[in-house]
C-alpha cells in the first residue's frame, strides 16, 4: 500500500500544473479504455455467478423454455431444500470437514516443527533434508496413489476417511516445511541461544517462543492448505467413492451425474451452496487469503 | 552455544514425525510405484510379472500418444494464457488503478478459490447446448452466429476447458506478477518518464525487463500446475467426448481404476512423473543462466 501511494503523488503534482477544463475532459476520455476494462472484468468474472443464482431459483420448465438470464417466473427457493436433502450435502460437508481440519493440524504442526528444526537448528545434513521435501513439490499425485491403495486395502481402511487424512498430510508437508524454514530463516537465531542460556530446553524455546513468532505464518500455511485439501479431485475421488464418504466435490459431481442432469434448478442450487461457504470465508478473510495464496507461490 | 542448537534428540523429536509420514506416504511409494511397471494385474486379482510389456505397450499406444499431446498443448496454452493475462492484468493494477485496485483485485481473485467442480459445472451450463441454450449460444444467436455445440465436439470442448480454467486463475496470477511490480523502483520509472520515455517505451524497455524475474516465478508455477491438470477436464468433459479431452492424469485414473490395470497405470504415472521432472529441470537450469548474465 505505502508504495502505491508514493507513486501516485509525483504525477499528480505534475498534472496539477496544467490542469484546465480541457485537460479534465481530455483525461477523463483517456481513461475511457481503463474503466471499459475495468467493468469487462467485472463483468466476465460477476456475471457467471450471478447467472448461477438466478437459474437456481428457477423451476424446470422455467429454465427450459425461457431465456437463461431472465429473472425466475417464480422464485423456487425449495431447490434449495431439495439440492440439500438429495444432493446428501449434510454428509459430504461433514466428511469434508472430517477430512480437512485433521489434515490441517497435523500439517501445521508437523510442518512448523520441521521448518524449525531444518533453519533454526544447526546440524549436517540439513540442506539435503529440505532439498528432499521441496522435491515433493513436483510429485503428482498419480505416481503414488496406488501403491497406497493397495497398502491401505491391505490394512483394511479403504471404507473410512483415514486414507486421505493421511495423503493429504503428507501432501500439504514439502510446501509447508519450505514455507515455514523460510519464515524461520528471518527470526534471528540468537532469540532462540538466548532463551536456551536462560536455561530454556530447545524444545520449550520452540513451542514458547518459536512458534508464537511464527502464529502469522502459521495461518498463511493454513489458508493455502485449507484450498488445497478442501477442493481436492483425484483422492476424492479414489478413496471416497462410496456415498458415505463422498467428500463435498464428488458429492456434487455425483449429484450432477445422476438427479442434477435433468433438474436443473436443484444442481445449480447446490452448486450455489458450495461456492456460497466459500464466499462466506472470502468475505472476511479476502486479503489474508490472496497474500497467503501468493505467498505459498512465491516461496515454493 | 551451538550444542544446544544441535541437539540430536530434539532434532530427531521435531523433524521425525515429519520426515516419517513424507517418506511412507510420498517417497516410498515412487519407488513402489516404479516396481508396479513390471507387472500387470490389480489389488483384487494379485499381480503378475510381465517384463517390460507396459513400456513396450506405452510407446505403442495411440491413447497415451493423444493424452501426452493434449497434455503438452494444454499445459503451452493455458501457462501462457495465464502469464500473459496475469500480466495484463498486474500492469493494470498498478500503473491505471493504483490505490484504487483492491476492489477489482478482490473480485478477479475470487473464483481462484473456488471449488474446480463447482465452476466446472456452473461452465457446463454457460456453454450447453441441449436441451436448450446455455447463456453463451444465447449470445452468440443475438449476434447472429449459430449456436455451437460446445462440448460436443473435441475441438471446441478443448476451447471451453481452456477458457474455464484461465478465467479461474488469472486474478491469482495477476496478484502474483502485481507483488513483483511493486518491487520495481518508482524513481527509475519516473526517472525514465522525465526524461522523455512514453508509454510503450517505457514498458518495453524500462517495466519489460524488470518484470522478468516475476514473470518467470509466474511461468514455472503455472507449467508445475498445468501438466498436472485433472480435476478442470474430469469435472468439465469427463476427459470427451470420445477420448479428445483426456491428459495422461486422467487416462491414468481410468486405467487403473476402471480398467484396473495398476501396472500400466504406474507406467503412465511414470511417464507423467518424468515430464514434470524435465520441465522443473529445464526451468531450473535455464533460471540459473539467467543468473549469471
Amino acid at each position: 500500500m505505502t508504495t502505491m501511494t508514493q507513486t501516485a503523488t509525483p504525477h499528480s503534482v505534475r498534472r496539477h500544473r496544467h490542469d484546465s477544463i480541457g485537460d479534465k475532459a481530455l483525461r477523463t476520455v483517456r481513461r475511457l479504455p481503463a474503466l471499459l476494462t475495468i467493468a469487462f472484468l467485472i463483468l466476465i468474472t460477476g456475471y457467471p455467478l450471478v447467472w448461477m443464482v438466478i437459474n437456481s431459483l428457477k423451476s424446470n420448465s422455467d429454465f427450459l423454455n425461457n431465456p437463461s438470464w431472465a429473472l425466475p417466473e417464480t422464485w423456487a427457493w425449495e431447490n434449495y431444500a431439495t439440492a440439500w436433502e438429495v444432493g446428501n450435502l449434510a454428509t459430504t460437508i461433514t466428511n469434508s470437514v472430517i477430512v480437512t481440519f485433521p489434515s490441517l493440524l497435523l500439517i501445521v504442526v508437523l510442518g512448523t516443527a520441521a521448518g524449525f528444526a531444518l533453519e533454526v537448528m544447526v546440524w549436517k545434513g540439513r540442506g539435503g533434508v529440505l532439498l528432499t521435501f521441496l522435491s515433493g513439490i513436483m510429485i503428482p499425485g498419480q505416481i503414488i496413489v496406488l501403491p497406497l491403495f493397495i497398502v491401505f486395502f491391505n490394512l483394511g481402511i479403504n471404507g473410512s476417511l483415514l486414507p486421505l487424512i493421511v495423503i493429504y498430510t503428507a501432501g500439504g508437508l514439502p510446501l509447508t516445511v519450505f514455507m515455514m524454514a523460510t519464515y524461520f530463516r528471518a527470526i534471528p537465531r540468537e532469540i532462540f541461544e538466548a532463551a536456551t542460556i536462560d536455561g530454556a530446553s530447545i524444545l520449550k524455546s520452540f513451542v514458547l517462543i518459536g512458534f508464537p513468532m511464527v502464529r502469522n505464518a502459521v495461518i498463511t500455511v493454513a489458508i493455502v492448505q485449507f484450498f488445497l485439501i478442501w477442493n481436492d479431485l483425484l483422492f476424492a475421488l479414489i478413496f471416497a467413492g462410496q456415498r458415505r464418504l463422498n467428500t463435498i466435490q464428488v458429492g456434487l459431481l455425483n449429484f450432477s451425474g445422476e438427479y442434477g442432469a435433468i433438474n436443473y434448478g436443484p444442481l445449480f442450487a447446490a452448486i450455489c451452496i458450495t461456492v456460497g461457504g466459500i464466499l462466506v470465508l472470502y468475505l472476511f478473510l479476502n486479503q489474508r487469503i490472496i497474500k497467503g495464496l501468493a505467498a505459498g507461490a512465491v516461496k515454493g | 552455544m551451538k550444542s544446544v542448537l544441535g541437539d540430536p534428540k530434539a532434532i530427531a523429536l521435531l523433524l521425525g514425525p515429519a520426515l516419517l509420514v513424507y517418506t511412507l506416504v510420498m517417497l516410498v511409494p515412487i519407488f513402489w510405484s516404479l516396481g508396479l511397471t513390471f507387472f500387470t494385474g490389480n489389488v483384487l486379482q494379485g499381480f503378475e510379472f510381465n517384463g517390460i510389456a507396459n513400456f513396450e505397450k506405452l510407446v505403442n499406444d495411440k491413447a497415451v500418444h493423444d493424452a501426452f499431446w493434449f497434455t503438452v498443448n494444454y499445459a503451452i496454452i493455458v501457462t501462457i494464457g495465464q502469464v500473459v493475462f496475469g500480466y495484463g492484468l498486474a500492469l493494470l493494477y498498478h500503473f491505471v488503478l493504483r490505490k484504487s485496485s483492491v476492489v477489482v483485485r478482490t473480485l478477479v481473485f475470487f473464483p481462484v478459490v473456488l471449488p474446480t467442480v463447482a465452476i466446472s459445472l456452473l461452465y457446463q451450463k454457460l456453454f450447453q447446448s441441449a436441451p436448450n441454450d446455455g447463456l453463451v449460444n444465447e449470445l452468440l444467436f443475438n449476434v447472429g452466429v449459430t449456436p455451437i455445440d460446445w462440448l460436443g465436439a473435441g475441438g471446441t470442448a478443448f476451447i471451453v476447458v481452456i477458457i474455464m480454467d484461465i478465467w479461474r486463475s488469472v486474478g491469482f496470477y495477476g496478484v502474483l506478477i502485481f507483488s513483483g511490480l511493486l518491487d520495481i523502483p518508482d524513481d527509475i520509472v519516473e526517472s525514465a518518464r522525465i526524461d522523455g520515455a512514453r508509454s510503450w517505451s517505457l514498458f518495453r524497455y524500462i517495466i519489460l525487463p524488470m518484470s522478468l524475474p516475476i514473470l518467470f516465478a509466474s511461468l514455472i508455477f503455472s507449467i508445475n500446475g498445468t501438466i498436472k491438470v485433472f480435476d478442470s477436464v474430469f469435472a468439465l468433459t469427463g476427459g470427451g467426448p470420445g477420448s479428445s479431452t483426456t491428459p495422461l492424469t486422467l487416462y491414468m485414473y481410468r486405467t487403473a481404476f476402471q480398467f484396473s490395470d495398476y501396472g500400466y497405470g504406474s507406467t503412465i504415472a511414470l511417464l507423467l512423473t518424468i515430464m514434470s521432472l524435465l520441465v522443473t529441470l529445464v526451468i531450473f537450469q535455464q533460471s540459473r543462466r539467467d543468473n549469471t548474465k
